[in-house]
């Protein structure tokens, strides 16, 4: 067999194949970017604002234009006073994006490595049960997590370890596909030579194929990670207070008596902005784990 | 321990009896997968099995707006569902949200996916600026929204106005957000903004996937560009369509933030799909509000399926 280097799973739609039938004349390209970078800066502009109304002025607040006459920086400084109670709710947002994300790594590595490597009778059977996990969200249980969680008494001990539960069994299905699908396409051939050189099968599964796992393993960190900080639902429903992370504390503005937008959207600046940065690093790897249950 | 197991699982699968303790390393190998499935098995079962249990029983019980279990509810639970006279403005609500939020995210990704798939410079930047309403939370990006629609200051009544299209900005400048039916119309646009990231790149992994050489033949035989994008590119994409469109239909029926934030629901309801209106009965009537999660489970799942038959059904018509 020649030498066969590990397929991604999904071409990234950065290493673009699709030829282009003929170059462009130079116009169309400039026509082509033009609207291009005007769709971009479509999807931009709310952040945009966001950003700018955490640094708005009280006093010009409900102004009528699009920037205030100076930007407040000190609002971004007096967020952190405990009466807004975002310091403590980016520590619980932390705990649960940290925690999941580990729980997710130590469940779904063994379980990928061990469907993608062996037959064995009711390997269709699990893969089918991930499949449906997938299909389900939150949302769709919440009545039965929160009721489950008030009968198990997980609600009054601490609702973090309860969110971090719930966070890393709904984004279990997505490592389990995407790390399931880099380590097949990973020659067992490898792991074999590594054993052959006295290695044990469990050394030359951390040696050889995690390593060469790695973007798949990256991508399932970062993406659970993100998830759990952005989830929401079952966070409103099991959290309140200084154990609710960043999600439902920015919520909890909205429900004041007069809605306090600049720390509204200075919470909402702290939520959103590292995981922007976070997903650009997966962007390309992404929807191979998310469509490959389906594709399959 | 684990090592000769397995090689010992390995080498027993195929063959016949080699050695007199088979069927005991048979057996332990047997219990192998637990070894490495079960984490997973009982992370699933607590998480997602136990809660579905949970609400099934939940949607048959009596229980008070204080959390007493007051007995057994046979089907009343989902007999009030039936007879509240909000339900039927709910439902109708809910099926206009998601075709409408749906179909037009799949309409403009395709023009995304089209735009976004030629090349020209900074193309890598301008991918990552539309990924933007992807990795931001969506109650988050519904709060914007929400503020940018906030009567006499929002930014978009301020560009409207300025365009011309919105004559007075003033304080009797309109609360679209007040009136039921525009406000359904922003957050359907605020569903499709959200939903048109995730799609645009399953279509463009669709179109990457298409090999160069079928627009090469088409070239040859001087094909129009729409026409080769009607009679090879769509039948083509249409997988990656059909995989776009599942997702969507759920995620969509399952959105809660969107009309959580924007309105909460509106009064009696008048702005809430049938995920808001089963979170909110969470406060009155757990019990109902575990029927209606399932009654929306049932929706849920003929809507996908009314949609993969309706869609197998064009293309043999189309064939």
């Amino acid at each position: 067999m020649a030498v066969r280097t590990p397929a991604r799973p999904q071409a990234s739609p950065q290493s673009a194949p699709a030829r282009a039938p003929r170059r462009l004349p130079s116009l169309k390209t400039a026509i082509i970017a033009a609207v291009a970078y005007i769709m971009a800066v479509i999807f931009v502009l709310p952040y945009l604002e966001m950003l700018i109304t955490a640094v708005r002025p009280s006093n010009q607040l409900y102004a009528r234009n699009y920037l205030p006459t100076h930007f407040a920086w000190s609002n971004l400084t007096d967020m952190w006073g405990s009466a807004y109670g975002i310091l403590s709710s980016l520590r619980v947002s932390i705990e649960i994006a940290l925690g999941a994300t580990i729980l997710v790594l130590l469940v779904s590595l063994p379980a990928a490595y061990y469907t993608a490597r062996r037959r064995f009778r009711g390997r269709g059977l699990f893969l089918i049960l991930v499949l449906a996990t997938q299909m389900l969200q939150p949302v769709a249980l919440i009545i039965g997590i929160y009721k489950q969680f008030l009968d198990v008494g997980l609600l009054n001990l601490n609702p973090v370890w309860g969110l971090i539960l719930v966070n890393g069994g709904f984004n279990l299905a997505f490592s389990i596909w995407i790390l399931n699908a880099y380590i097949s396409s990973i020659p067992v051939e490898l792991e074999e030579a590594a054993m052959v050189d006295g290695h044990s099968r469990l050394g030359a599964m951390f040696r050889i194929t995690l390593p060469l796992a790695m973007p798949g393993i990256v991508t399932a960190l970062i993406f659970t990670f993100i998830a759990a900080w952005n989830e929401f639902i079952s966070a409103l429903v099991l959290t309140n207070g200084n154990d609710s992370p960043l999600t439902v504390r920015i919520d909890s503005f909205v429900g004041a008596y007069q809605i306090d937008w600049q720390h509204l959207f200075g919470a909402s600046v702290v939520a959103t902005i590292p995981v922007f940065i976070l997903f650009a690093l997966i962007e390309g790897r992404v929807v191979g784990g998310l469509t490959a249950g389906s594709i399959k | 321990m684990s090592d000769i197991a397995t090689a010992e699982a390995r080498s027993a699968e195929p063959g016949p009896a080699r050695r007199p303790t088979r069927t005991l390393r048979r057996r332990l190998a047997s219990f192998q997968p637990l070894l490495w499935l079960g984490p997973a098995i009982a992370l699933i079962a607590f998480v997602v099995i136990w809660p579905i249990v949970t609400m099934i029983q939940t949607s048959f019980q009596n229980i008070d707006p204080y959390g007493i279990d007051i007995g057994s509810a046979g089907w009343s639970n989902f007999t009030q569902i039936f007879n509240n006279p909000v339900l039927p403005g709910i439902l109708v609500r809910t099926l206009v949200w998601v075709v409408s939020a749906v179909g037009l995210t799949m309409l403009i990704s395709l023009g995304l996916a089209a735009l976004f798939n030629q090349r020209f410079p900074g193309r890598r930047f301008a991918r990552w600026a539309i990924i933007a309403p992807w990795a931001a939370s969506v109650m988050a990006t519904a709060l914007i929204y929400r503020w940018m629609l906030a009567p006499d200051s929002g930014v978009i009544y301020l560009f409207l106005h300025q365009i011309g299209l919105i004559s007075h900005f003033n304080e009797q400048t309109p609360d679209w957000l007040g009136q039921p039916d525009v406000a359904m119309i922003c957050m359907i646009a605020v569903a499709v903004f959200v939903s048109l990231p995730f799609t645009t790149y399953v279509l463009l992994a669709g179109l990457q996937a298409i090999p160069g050489d079928i627009y090469e033949a088409a070239r040859v035989d001087g094909s129009s560009r729409w026409y080769t994008y009607r009679r090879i590119t769509l039948p083509l994409l249409r997988p990656a369509f059909l995989v776009g469109a599942v997702i969507n239909l759920m995620n969509v029926f399952n959105s809660f933030p969107i009309i959580w934030e924007m309105t909460r629901g509106g009064a009696d309801y008048n702005m809430a799909t049938s995920t808001v209106f089963m979170y909110d009965l969470k406060t009155i009537n757990i019990g109902q509000s575990a029927a209606m999660a399932i009654i929306n489970f049932a929706l849920v799942i003929v809507i996908v399926i009314v949609f993969l038959r309706v869609n197998r059904w064009n293309n043999q018509e189309a064939r």
